[in-house]
């Protein structure tokens, strides 16, 4: 249920496996699956077309006897019937439910956020529409300095328009980046023309004949704006679990097998709260394609008899024009922040520590680092703050090192 | 629809069709050819979908941008002169009968 990344991917690896049985791939957007990172970049920019967003050509459920529902909503899950009901009123009987439902927008609680102009970024209709909008504006509010308030001021600059950027905390992508990224990207954007606001919560969007006209904050100023783009996180799709009865909290709560609370129902990708071996925190919901890919076929291989406790490596990536963020782990609880490289060019990398251990490495422009990283922290190595500190420092030479000794390497080094 | 020929690292020929504006990495995905990952899902940023692009191919598509330079770096596999990201090979009239050669491994 959800033809995302993760259901699709589900399906996919499920035939490479070799599931024999039928398998049904259902989706509530009117598109076959599609890759949503592109839907912030390249797809926005207009490089790419729709099709070229698509995860596999039409041909391909055919070919591998997927039936795939799209534009299909789901009413409820009956547990006991072990069924799936339909809005329509048809009902699918499941022998193993796979739930891929992924997040939606955060909705703008604040006054005016229904105005036409207000827009959103999650899915295809969602890019479309807003790419047709930006050839037409001279200037852009963006609310929300994560991820995708980031991409697309991005290329709302390179396209000349002009943009002022609100962030209720008090650095920009505080979710998922250290403090040395943040203040890189305010810096990085300061410099591009952007003004961006920290600390600066929207109160309410006015407008003139049902169209935008100014964003008023808290403070009492207004920002005069044809065009709101509010980007404020997302939450996971987890009601049709939820009124099923299956647990759920900010996410449908899985163990490290993806099992939820009926072992009949699995659960992946961004919807899903799992334990991972890479996260400080008893559990974490993820949200990136990667984690979403490997989620799936970790359930694939155990619905084929080879259940194995998921140790997918967590990591991230943000294409900002001429600012690549790549992101090896999770580094929201760092108490040590390195920086190796050039700030100015940019082509630097963060490495990230919890008590002495590399936890993550932050790189822009530097996939080397970033790549060596992921290598490192997911087979379970780590390297010391000393040790990185020190000037002559070879990231990709010590994890090649690294990885070729038997023995894990001693933090005290 | 244009011709691609995969061939593995074990020798193994797999000649499919792919429709212009896909790419290398998708049209492998898309026919299950193994030996192209593409944990990134096609957005340069992981290195797993590195192909060897056949020496008469090399210099007939479109040429490498920094970005994927820089990722082939990293590349698991040898990178050699003719490397590439698969999935920033565009299907076209000019790929027609486009010969990869997939690596040993990706990751």
């Amino acid at each position: 249920m959800g033809a995302g990344q993760g259901g699709l991917h589900a399906a996919v690896s499920l035939r490479e496996e070799g599931f024999a049985g039928p398998i049904t791939l259902v989706g509530n957007e009117p598109y076959p699956p599609y890759q949503r990172p592109p839907l912030s970049k390249t797809f926005l920019a207009g490089s790419i077309e729709e099709s070229g967003l698509y995860l596999r050509q039409a041909d391909f459920f055919d070919a591998k006897n997927i039936e795939l529902k799209t534009g299909v909503t789901v009413a409820s899950i009956d547990r006991s019937e072990q069924q799936v009901h339909f809005a329509s009123g048809e009902a699918l009987h499941y022998d193993h439910l796979i739930l891929a439902t992924g997040a939606r927008n955060r909705q703008c609680p604040i006054k005016g956020a229904d105005l036409d102009g207000v827009l959103g970024l999650r899915g295809l209709a969602d890019a479309a529409a807003l790419k047709a909008r930006l050839g037409g504006i001279s200037r852009l509010v963006i609310i929300g300095g994560g991820y995708i308030g980031l991409e697309v001021c991005s290329l709302a600059l390179s396209m000349g328009i002009e943009v002022v950027l609100l962030e209720a905390a008090d650095r920009l992508v505080a979710r998922v980046a250290s403090p040395t990224i943040s203040t890189f990207f305010l810096e990085h954007y300061t410099r591009l023309g952007a003004q961006i606001r920290l600390g600066c919560l929207a109160e309410s969007i006015s407008g003139k004949d049902g169209k935008v006209a100014a964003v008023r904050l808290a403070s009492g100023e207004t920002i005069e704006t044809p065009m709101v783009l509010a980007c404020i996180g997302v939450v996971p799709n987890v009601e049709l679990a939820a009124a099923a009865g299956l647990e759920v909290k900010d996410g449908i709560v899985v163990n490290s097998r993806m099992d939820t609370s009926d072992d009949r129902i699995s659960a992946i990708g961004d919807c899903a709260r799992f334990p991972s071996p890479f996260c400080s925190l008893p559990s974490v919901r993820i949200e990136s394609v990667p984690n979403a890919m490997d989620q799936a076929k970790c359930v694939a291989e155990k619905l084929m008899g080879r259940p194995r406790d998921f140790n997918g490596f967590p990591w991230f990536w943000s294409d900002q024009g001429k600012a690549r963020l790549q992101i090896a782990g999770l580094v929201h609880d760092a108490d040590e922040f390195l920086v190796k490289g050039d700030l100015e060019k940019p082509a630097f990398s963060v490495f990230c520590f919890r008590k002495n251990d590399l936890v993550g490495v932050e790189c822009i422009n530097r996939p080397s680092d970033f790549i060596s990283a992921k290598q490192l922290l997911a087979s379970g190595k780590t390297v010391s703050p000393s040790r990185v500190r020190d000037g002559a420092f070879d990231m990709k030479a010590y994890v090649k090192e690294a990885l070729s000794s038997p023995s894990a390497v001693a933090a005290s080094q | 629809m244009r011709s691609i020929t995969y061939i593995t690292h074990d020798g193994v020929s797999h000649e499919v069709t792919a429709p212009d504006g896909s790419t290398v990495m998708q049209t492998a995905q898309n026919n299950g050819i193994a030996g192209i990952v593409g944990e990134c899902g096609g957005a340069a940023m992981c290195a797993t979908c590195h192909v060897y692009v056949d020496e008469e191919w090399a210099s007939r598509i479109p040429p490498i941008s920094d970005n994927e330079d820089a990722m082939l770096e990293s590349a698991a596999a040898e990178r050699k002169p003719n490397s590439r990201l698969s999935c920033q090979i565009v299907v076209s009239a000019d790929t027609d009968g486009l010969v990869v050669h997939l690596p040993e491994r990706q990751i």
